[in-house]
């Protein structure tokens, strides 16, 4: 068998290496899936890698499904370096795009512009009280945040699904579970015409930088990341470690307001299109360095995206 | 107190009200032995300290294969052996990776369940519209002839009473066996199990593959006799309310099973407050067993002291034998 031999010091080569040959892996294999499903496994590559790249508008529609993913995966890189396994980013999405929904759907044609702000702040409120219910079990009883952030997935589903069935179905809708269209002038305005990007992407890049400057310049970060890697240290230091998880959150709860972007056309709650699974896996990168590793790899995984919702 | 009919309709009233109980009895128990078996399975891998994650991938896979076996030779045995075959596979492969490659437990479970999710989605897709031969209704003779007794506890598929059995094989296994203790030491402490020249990494193998293989008949179980379909997803988060489940019975086989049939209990209740006609969304009944295991696990995890008198010592880490 493998004799395993323990590195004295972590692989630079490895660090960058390894979600790169995790990419060329998944593509082996789908190249393998293709071809024993019998469908031609050139034209399956060129949808997922090709496609997406072709023309601007393309591109566009890229973004728009990288965007939320970039800006959760922050939040999660600042969870994952603090230790904390926050696997139920998928139930804070939720719950943040159900704050988010529930503000713009206060707004009538007289609103003015001003209620775009407050359906950013509710995705962000909403994100921050799922994931400080987590946050707030792990400090008081030191529950498994795995576990109890993975029941809370399943139960923010069923509150989405209590309320697009319940209080908020459209009486228009000929009972479809869908809410009433959202307002245009509460919907993310976007960057260039002809293309779904919003704003939000800008947004979700300038928080790039934040996250890193957050983790690397400042002592709060610094104080994050201690947590993450010698928990006794840091309460030796004096750091605080419960707030880690809600600073995480926070980021997370940003990710509701690209979902505004998926509400662009009506507020279609179908479920599928609120939570792409994998985002359980999106902040997943510990080793790599600073937050812009972390969503630089977000990006890439959007062709897997695709596999989702090809069907 | 003047009930309109008189007497006879006031007893049948009644009657009526306890057989509604003897029902949720019944239904417990089954929706109990579907967590029962899963988390004993992860029981036994805990007990020699590697934790998988993965139980939910595991027992869909397990679902879909005992489903297509059931499908296609009609006999709901080789559903319960595909779907072993299938756990024992995926356990297999998780065991390569944790033990033998020294991959992250945690992780590498995650990335098993997100796998068996997916994977079980596309094996599934032919067979969504499929629908197995009638379901048998099992009965034991006599007993199941006493009047609210009867329908409570003795109409049930074989599997739910031989899980109790197996609760009692495992105890007596576990703390009365040479075996059994060997399994333990490696759980508690791998590196004095390697002094004494056990082979730490083939016992822990071998116990994530069993883990696996009852993880297995769990999902088999799910999809051949709890609900006989096949849905995406059909497993619905027991594989997690397992491994919470493992956690807050404290490693203890009888506590598990106890744990698993209140989870049951807390699962079909929305259906008998349904049937009372009690007002309550019924979302919010669904989310009942997820928000009972976020309540029981921070209760027993509140002292995290107790938790570690109680929680094999090496769970989670990885053993290299350094010789």
């Amino acid at each position: 068998m493998l004799k395993l031999e323990r590195r004295p010091e972590a692989s630079e080569l490895w660090r960058y290496g390894s979600p790169l040959l995790a990419l060329l892996i998944t593509v082996a294999l789908g190249i393998g899936l293709f071809v024993l499903l019998g469908k031609d496994p050139v034209r399956g590559l060129q949808m997922f890698f090709w496609e997406p790249l072709k023309s601007a508008y393309a591109l566009g529609e890229l973004m728009v499904k990288a965007t939320p993913l970039l800006i959760i995966a922050l939040g999660l890189a600042v969870c994952f370096r603090s230790n904390v396994w926050n696997i139920g980013a998928e139930g804070q999405f939720v719950i943040g795009a159900v704050a988010a929904g529930g503000v713009a759907l206060l707004a009538d044609k007289e609103t003015g512009r001003w209620i775009l702000v407050a359906v950013v702040l509710a995705g962000v409120a909403g994100g921050m009280f799922w994931a400080a219910i987590t946050a707030w079990l792990k400090d008081k009883f030191h529950a498994n945040e795995i576990l109890v952030s993975l029941m809370l997935v399943y139960v923010a589903d069923m509150v989405l699904g209590y309320l697009v069935y319940g209080p908020w179905k459209d009486p228009a809708g000929y009972n479809f579970p869908q809410t009433k269209s959202f307002e245009a002038v509460t919907q993310i305005p976007r960057l260039m015409s002809g293309s779904r990007v919003s704003v939000g992407l800008i947004l979700a890049l300038v928080g790039v930088a934040a996250v890193w400057i957050f983790l690397f310049r400042t002592r709060s970060g610094f104080a994050q990341q201690v947590g993450g890697l010698a928990p006794s240290a840091a309460r030796y230091a004096g750091f605080f470690f419960a707030q880690s998880f809600v600073v995480g959150a926070a980021d997370i709860g940003w990710g509701c307001r690209p979902g505004r972007c998926f509400g662009s056309g009506g507020a279609h709650w179908a479920t599928d299109t609120l939570h792409p699974f994998w985002l359980w896996f999106c902040g997943h990168h510990r080793g790599l360095r600073g937050a812009l590793a972390s969503g630089w790899h977000c990006v890439f995984s959007c062709p897997h995206e695709h596999v989702l919702h090809w069907r | 107190m003047r009930h309109p009919g008189g007497i006879p309709i006031a007893l049948a009233e009644w009657e009526g009200l306890m057989e509604s109980y003897a029902l949720l009895i019944a239904a417990t128990l089954n929706a109990g032995t579907v967590l029962a078996i899963a988390a004993l399975g992860l029981l036994i891998n805990e007990k020699v300290g590697v934790v998988n994650l993965g139980a939910e991938g595991m027992m869909l896979c397990a679902a879909i294969a005992g489903f297509a076996a059931v499908v296609h030779t009609g006999s709901d045995m080789m559903g319960f052996l595909a779907g072993m075959g299938a756990g024992a596979l995926l356990g297999a492969i998780f065991g390569v990776m944790v033990i033998y490659l020294g991959t992250n437990q945690y992780a590498t479970g995650l990335a098993l369940s997100l796998f068996g999710v997916g994977f079980s989605a596309f094996v599934g897709i032919t067979y969504v519209q499929e629908k197995l031969p009638p379901r048998p209704q099992f009965e034991i003779p006599f007993l199941a002839d006493i009047p609210l007794v009867g329908s409570a506890f003795f109409k049930q598929h074989p599997l739910v009473y031989g899980v109790i059995a197996f609760v009692f094989a495992l105890i007596w296994f576990l703390y009365k066996t040479r075996t059994g203790l060997v399994l333990r030491s490696v759980g508690e402490s791998p590196e004095s199990a390697h002094a004494l020249g056990y082979s730490v990494r083939r016992i822990r193998f071998l116990a994530v593959m069993v883990g696996g293989a009852l993880c297995g008949l769990s999902g088999a179980y799910i999809s051949v006799v709890y609900t006989p379909l096949w849905v995406e997803g059909m497993v619905a988060g027991k594989g997690w309310i397992a491994l919470a489940l493992t956690t807050f019975a404290t490693w203890r086989p009888a506590r598990i099973l106890l744990g698993a049939y209140l989870f049951g209990g807390v699962t079909m209740l929305q259906f008998h407050l349904q049937g009372l006609g009690v007002q309550v969304p019924s979302q919010l009944l669904s989310a009942l067993p997820y928000l009972a295991t976020i309540v029981v696990l921070a209760l027993i995890s509140r002292n995290p002291a107790w938790i570690r008198v109680n929680m094999p010592a090496s769970l989670g880490k990885p053993f290299h034998p350094s010789s």
